[in-house]
């Protein structure tokens, strides 16, 4: 909880050493008039998987757009891997390059395939050599089970395979925290299932996870805390098992009876 | 077959008999295959179709008869004079005097270039279909390498070539002696070579979100294509010498190049602008969060993407700069057009024939040019979409 710019690894990024992958403090945002969040206050801890669901227009993906510097925030701070996250440009696309994320409509690269979509970042950012990245590349398209489809592009996939590519394109760039956006909502339902067990893989691994979903059955399974979020504010954290059994707020109990029966 | 379908046990009773194997396919009506198939579906589908099909083939007859007479049949092919183009008690229908273009070719190809340079011309011309041919030819090696030959090389090299250079013994011919077709692909060919990336930076600026650069770059846009071409020829060949002192003045070709260069690269943003509207929002960001910042964003995700679908409407500006091009023969530039002006004022060649040949070979050059940018366009939009069913 070192103040910015004080002590650290590296003062010309304002980086202290931090115990948290993420540490949001009393952030504020607001399109113009309209206060889209409000004093959200939230830490993610080295490899745990925390869960964000609420409904839709509560702020969730704009909270984690606020992490990446998608979405500039007007009042708070957001710390991620002890680099304070402030308009500077730079700070932004190192921190860009630690953090991961799945989007909910992919955003795969359309003229690239599917390879040249994993290996474009580390070759461009990382300066890594093509080989090394092609290599790299085919491990975490192994490992997200569609290695076959290396050298095609991505209009010729499903959208679960899509989706997988996605998200082996992000680990290629060793990210730190993988952040996902409701990445199952744009999914036919017949490939939900594995886009979640790619992700519940994951976790098991060790990723440090920070997700937007409402695919209860996955936060019951891997998160370590599940937050409620309604109308720009957290209502309530809670472990995952007393969140489901015993909702403390009304309104996390009027969702919960919304989507779960 | 037929008896299991039918529900009802009655009907299914009442049938005596059920064919046990396929029937054959029956060879289609004749009236509705072959040509004459074609001919009902396409010209005579209707009394008012069938109507039109006459009266287009009446206008037809009417019209290409005279015209083929005219270039071919009537045509004058040799002479060394107006005498061989002249009516005569023996042949009192003369044609196109297509001798009096192949007498004036050199002019209308070099204009006034000294004849003893006009190789260095001739390298031009041999240099610049090379580096076309490999910039459009999609297949081809290296690409890259040929767009850097196109865009930087040969803009250099061919400066020096054409303009002279003392020390290499490539001696100075100032631009008021270019002429001809060799003007017409000079100024053509730096439109197309400037309008391209200035019109990509003003569409990015337009697009842009400080407030200073998108004022400025709409501004620019939007004043440049509220003005005629031939407003900004004036401007840049008579106002600019009013502000500039006589020594800093440029050169003529070099004024109308510019503002060439200028017009169609206002133009060109807006279909460049186009382009990157049509790629979504998300493709941005895909590649920001990998880490790309806005220029490599740019020059490895978006534009790629967006010139791909704007290709075809650029050839489509390309082709009406090209024809613009002969505007410039208005601010006293000899370009191709202008050099037919002049030969068919020659006493030498002045025959009732002479003017309408001029006119003939220009749009026929005209024609060739434009109509092959636009086979090209439309085979590569067949190509592009064929890209996209991948």
């Amino acid at each position: 909880m070192t103040p910015a710019g004080l002590g650290g690894e590296d003062p010309e990024l304002g980086r202290v050493t931090s115990e948290f992958a993420v540490e949001i403090r009393h952030l504020h945002k607001w399109f113009g008039e309209f206060h889209v969040l409000s004093d959200i206050s939230l830490t993610v801890g080295r490899a745990e998987r925390v869960v964000i669901c609420g409904p839709s227009g509560s702020g969730k993906s704009t909270l984690l757009r606020c992490v990446n510097g998608l979405e500039p925030y007007q009042k708070g701070e957001v710390v991620v891997d002890g680099i304070v996250l402030t308009n500077d440009l730079k700070r932004i696309d190192i921190v860009r390059r630690e953090v991961g994320m799945v989007f909910q409509q992919f955003n795969l690269f359309p003229h690239l395939t599917v390879l040249e979509n994993c290996t474009l970042a580390p070759i461009h950012v990382r300066k890594m050599p093509k080989a090394e990245a092609e290599e790299i590349a085919r491990h975490y398209l192994k490992r997200v089970r569609i290695p076959e489809q290396a050298d095609k592009y991505p209009s010729q996939l499903s959208s679960g395979q899509q989706q997988r590519v996605a998200i082996a394109r992000a680990l290629c760039m060793g990210p730190k925290l993988m952040m996902f956006d409701e990445p199952t909502s744009a999914l036919d339902p017949e490939m939900v299932k594995e886009v979640l067990d790619t992700m519940v893989e994951l976790a098991r691994d060790g990723m440090t996870m920070l997700v937007v979903t409402h695919e209860m059955g996955f936060a019951r399974e891997v998160a370590n805390r599940v937050v409620f979020m309604d109308a720009g504010q957290i209502i309530e954290i809670n472990t995952p098992e007393a969140f489901f059994s015993r909702p403390q707020h009304e309104r996390t109990k009027l969702f919960l009876s919304q989507i779960l029966d | 077959m037929i008896a299991q379908t039918t529900s009802d046990p009655a009907e299914r009773g009442a049938l005596a008999f059920v064919r046990s194997a396929p029937a054959p396919d029956l060879p289609p009506p004749m009236a509705s295959v072959g040509w004459i198939g074609w001919l009902r579906a396409n010209l005579f589908s209707t009394p008012f179709n069938s109507f039109l099909t006459v009266l287009i083939v009446l206008l037809l007859a009417w019209v290409i008869p005279p015209v083929i007479r005219f270039l071919i049949v009537d045509a004058v092919w040799t002479g060394a004079d107006r005498e061989a183009c002249l009516s005569l008690p023996a042949h009192p229908h003369v044609g196109a005097c297509w001798a009096f273009v192949r007498d004036r070719l050199a002019y209308f190809t070099y204009g006034s270039y000294p004849i003893s340079d006009r190789w260095r011309v001739d390298v031009f011309f041999i240099m610049l279909a090379f580096g076309t041919a490999w910039l459009l030819w999609l297949d081809a090696p290296r690409r890259g390498l040929g767009a850097f030959y196109f865009f930087v090389v040969l803009p250099v090299t061919s400066f020096f070539l054409l303009y002279g250079l003392p020390p290499a013994g490539l001696e100075i011919v100032d631009t008021a002696r270019w002429g001809g077709i060799l003007i017409t692909i000079v100024v053509g060919w730096v439109g197309i070579v400037i309008s391209l990336p200035l019109g990509i930076l003003l569409a990015l600026g337009r697009r842009s979100q400080m407030p200073l650069l998108k004022v400025l770059s709409i501004a620019f846009i939007e004043l440049v294509r509220g003005v005629p071409l031939i407003t900004v020829l004036f401007m840049a060949s008579v106002m600019l010498p009013l502000f500039v002192p006589p020594a800093w003045s440029p050169d003529k070709l070099v004024r109308a190049l510019v503002g060439v260069a200028l017009f169609s690269s206002a133009y060109m943003a807006e279909v460049v602008r186009a382009g990157l509207q049509a790629i979504p929002k998300g493709q941005w960001e895909a590649a920001y969060v990998l880490g790309l910042g806005y220029w490599r964003t740019l020059g490895l995700v978006v534009l790629p993407q967006a010139l791909r679908v704007t290709i075809p409407n650029i050839l489509n500006s390309y082709v009406a700069l090209f024809k613009d091009t002969t505007l410039v023969f208005f601010v006293g530039i000899f370009d191709f057009l202008r050099t037919i002006e002049v030969a068919r004022a020659d006493p030498k060649w002045a025959t009732p024939v002479t003017s309408t040949t001029g006119y003939a070979f220009a749009a026929l050059f005209f024609f060739l040019c434009c109509y092959s940018m636009s086979r090209y366009a439309t085979s590569l939009e067949r190509r592009l979409a064929a890209g996209e069913r991948r």
